[in-house]
């Protein structure tokens, strides 16, 4: 059987104890995922305790010190408690979508390089590969929605199907002024692309890296893809999907207990996934924002946590700063502002691209 | 056999059962959602054979997109199946003729590579493998093929006004908000400022 021990190589190798020839998958995996977890629960905490400090609040403050432990505590009262289906719901489908919701925003996590080729699968279609993952993502709402044979959560997800599918446009859009500028699609490229050519080279300052970010040239797209971002992942001020001063709790008001936990930390994990997106797409990545010797000392995983957990700072602001929109605004500004905005931007930078010549070219002078 | 091989079998038979599921389940929504399943798995088997960037687009655009909308339609509409099951066997015929036909043409196309195996490839681009496939296709698509590739974009521009103008009416006494109009607004145009003296009133 000669497949099933490839695959056990693949999965499960480790060559230090002479066991295959590569470091298995398995293990890469479940770094990941142990790191993940243990990030999204303190990155929970900050987002309350950041909407706490806003309001004036102390916000969790009782478990652990300063209220550390808070996201443990809720994980263990969740898993304790009993999960209800509802007599009239898809028991299967009812089940099936918080799965589905939480595998998704999981799988997104393979192809993000959190270092220099860190990436668990460097594909060379990555950022297609986020984009394909990240629209699927809109399947766990509506099924959780349908599957609960209740009315709010049916006009949860339906209102989650026309604003996710809507936003994705603009976010494609968006990717799409990226990579024309590197001119590759894998994800590790377009970090490479922001170090190695921009601004900070124009001008001659090669050391500020930060000035080559493509926050700068794009600011336009970076401010784009922050909002459509924040639509996409149904983060407050968006959040009508589950807008509780009309739906209860929208799509999940028949959830509880391990099916209603799996919801929430699928949901946080493709918000940090969006800010991991934003980073590299427009923040560089792993990469340090000053290549000079003390900020160099640090490894790139470090400025790629640092970076993420400041774009995550912004969308928890954005959830206590800014009131919820109505529903019909947040469909205005998705395909009448920011549609023909990144439509107008992706012709741009193609002009000027084709016209001067810059540009990563995919690595290929 | 070879670990692609052995995916190849798994995503085959899981888009063939639920493309067979497809048809028989009773409930419209489960219907469409095996749709779904099909295709990730036909993702999955473009993948195999190398194509990933049309199989990342089946994802984004049919999956992500299109089911949607389709799933989204089918979960408003109260369809009863079992009355449209009535008329099924009248339609038979009809559906073995196609049947037919396209088993046909499939076993045409496997017959041609298996009598003459280079027979195709005469007319096909030769493939570069050193180029990944998204840089290819774009090298192809935007040069060799450009006026057919703006030809259909044309075509899909002109369906989808097609479709807007078709479902558009024109109500008469709806108010619409006018953002502009609401922020353009300034306190002079609206507010007037009255100091009443006490006792007078206004007039």
């Amino acid at each position: 059987m000669d497949f099933i021990n490839a695959a056990l190589d693949y999965l499960l190798g480790i060559p230090a104890i002479g066991l295959g020839t590569q470091i298995g998958f398995v293990y890469k995996a479940l770094a990941l995922l142990v790191g993940l977890l243990i990030f999204t629960a303190f990155i929970l905490l900050a987002d309350r305790k950041v909407w706490a400090a806003v309001q004036l609040r102390r916000g969790p403050n009782v478990v652990g010190p300063f209220g550390l432990l808070q996201s443990f505590a809720d994980l263990l009262k969740f898993v304790f408690k009993e999960a209800i289906i509802p007599a009239g719901a898809d028991k299967i489908l009812f089940l099936a979508a918080p799965l589905i919701t939480a595998t998704l925003a999981l799988a997104g996590w393979v192809v993000v390089p959190v270092f220099d080729g860190g990436a668990m699968a460097n594909i060379n279609i990555g950022i297609l590969y986020l984009l394909g993952v990240s629209s699927l993502g809109v399947y766990g709402v509506i099924i959780g929605g349908w599957a609960s044979n209740s009315k709010y959560p049916f006009l949860g997800a339906l209102r989650s199907a026309a604003q996710m599918v809507s936003y994705e446009v603009s976010i494609g859009l968006v990717i799409i002024t990226v990579l024309l500028c590197v001119g590759s699609l894998n994800l590790n490229d377009i970090i490479l692309a922001q170090r190695d050519m921009g601004l900070a080279h124009a001008i001659g300052v090669p050391w500020l890296t930060f000035l080559n970010w493509f926050w700068l040239p794009l600011f336009p797209m970076f401010v784009v893809f922050y909002i459509s971002a924040l639509a996409e992942t149904n983060r407050p001020p968006f959040d009508m999907v589950e807008g509780e001063s009309e739906l209860v709790a929208g799509f999940m008001t028949e959830y509880s207990a391990t099916p209603y936990l799996l919801f929430m930390l699928g949901e946080y994990i493709s918000i940090l996934l969006m800010c991991a997106m934003t980073t590299v797409l427009f923040l560089g990545g792993w990469t340090s924002p000053i290549d000079l010797p003390p900020f160099t000392w640090i490894p790139g995983l470090i400025w790629f946590f640092i970076k993420v957990t400041l774009v995550f700072f912004m969308f928890a602001m954005a959830k206590s700063i800014v009131p919820r929109y109505r529903y019909d605004q947040l469909m205005r500004i998705g395909w009448k502002l920011f549609l023909p905005l990144s439509l107008i931007m992706v012709i741009i930078v193609a002009f000027v691209l084709q016209l001067t010549g810059w540009g990563w070219h995919g690595g290929v002078a | 056999m070879s670990l692609p091989l052995f995916f190849f079998y798994i995503f085959s038979a899981v888009t063939v059962a639920s493309a067979f599921m497809v048809i028989s389940s009773r409930n419209p929504v489960h219907a469409v959602l095996f749709l779904i399943l099909a295709f990730v798995n036909a993702a999955g088997l473009f993948m195999l054979a190398g194509a990933e960037f049309l199989a990342l687009i089946l994802i984004v655009v049919y999956v992500g997109a299109v089911a949607v909308l389709f799933l989204f339609v089918v979960m408003m509409l109260d369809v009863d199946f079992a009355d449209m099951r009535r008329g099924m066997l009248q339609y038979a015929p009809v559906g073995i003729v196609v049947g037919i036909v396209l088993l046909l043409e499939l076993l045409l196309v496997a017959g041609s590579f298996l009598v003459a195996p280079d027979a195709a490839s005469g007319s096909s681009l030769p493939i570069d493998g050193t180029m990944d496939n998204t840089r290819a296709l774009g090298l192809v698509l935007y040069t060799r093929y450009v006026f057919l590739f703006q030809g259909a974009a044309a075509i899909l521009l002109v369906a989808m006004i097609g479709a807007i103008v078709l479902t558009l009416r024109h109500r008469t006494g709806v108010k619409r908000q006018s953002t502009a109009a609401q922020l353009g607004r300034m306190p002079a145009d609206t507010l007037q400022v009255v100091k009443v003296k006490s006792g007078e009133g206004l007039q």
